[in-house]
């Protein structure tokens, strides 16, 4: 699913990152919970979280995460959209809540959570 | 080729910067991204740690061809059991970190599971030291 769709589905304000519409991610990730998504995301997955500070930026930094979106209609700073800028990251908001936003992708075929295994 | 970071320990919005850094520098070197995400979340977890328990240290990295060698050496009020802390969900972190998106007591697990070999020297009242190896794929290691 490309940035664009997402973008679409969610109704979503682009942040920053407007010029990687065309890019593809294959699963999604939804957590507020940094450590969670460091234990478990193995691939590459757009992040929707409600965790709105710069350690959200720098955790999809150090997992290679490109897409990460906000929900609940909340707005990344400016420091956070600079990092996310000079990372070359996408940041998205959206207004819908976390369920349904995840709950949208899922439908709109984004299925997989790219995560390890859990026991 | 050795690196240092002071981590603040007044400023959570600083924790992770010097992971941040330091995963630019295994960028530029070359070496393979898989073996730079496990280092990266390694460190950061510990640099987390770093500002929630201990007020901050210092991180230091040395690189090798065989290894990346990731100390990170506090002053903090030291692990008391650190058979406990390494329980996935044990967590002694205060409730405003959890706001802040931590302390959910997948710390030390996350560092374990990323890391070849970890180290955790703890002096209660003097400080912890976590040490942090990870082999490199020119060594035969785990890549």
């Amino acid at each position: 699913m490309t940035v664009g769709k997402i973008v679409e589905i969610l109704d979503a304000r682009i942040v920053t990152g407007g010029d990687s519409l065309d890019f593809e991610v294959g699963a999604a990730c939804g957590a507020d919970l940094m450590s969670d998504v460091m234990a478990f995301v193995k691939d590459r997955v757009v992040l929707l979280t409600g965790l709105v500070n710069p350690q959200s930026i720098r955790t999809a930094d150090l997992l290679d995460i490109r897409v990460v979106v906000f929900v609940r209609g909340k707005m990344p700073s400016e420091d956070m959209v600079a990092m996310a800028r000079d990372n070359g990251m996408v940041l998205l908001s959206t207004k819908y809540s976390m369920f349904l936003a995840c709950g949208r992708l899922y439908e709109a075929g984004l299925r997989a959570g790219g995560v390890r295994e859990i026991s | 080729m050795k690196y240092r970071y002071a981590v603040p320990g007044d400023d959570f919005s600083l924790a992770g910067k010097a992971s941040a850094e330091f995963k630019r520098v295994l960028g530029q070197l070359g070496i393979d991204p898989a073996v730079v995400k496990r280092t990266s979340v390694a460190m950061y977890e510990a640099e987390i740690n770093m500002v929630i328990h201990a007020g901050g240290g210092v991180a230091e990295a040395d690189i090798t061809p065989e290894r990346i060698l990731i100390t990170m050496a506090d002053k903090g009020p030291g692990i008391p059991d650190i058979d406990l802390a390494m329980t996935e969900g044990y967590s002694t972190a205060p409730e405003w970190i959890r706001e802040l998106g931590f302390g959910a007591g997948m710390g030390l697990p996350n560092m374990k599971r990323n890391a070849d070999d970890l180290r955790i020297d703890s002096k209660i009242g003097e400080g912890t030291t976590v040490t942090i190896t990870i082999r490199l794929a020119a060594a035969g290691g785990a890549a």
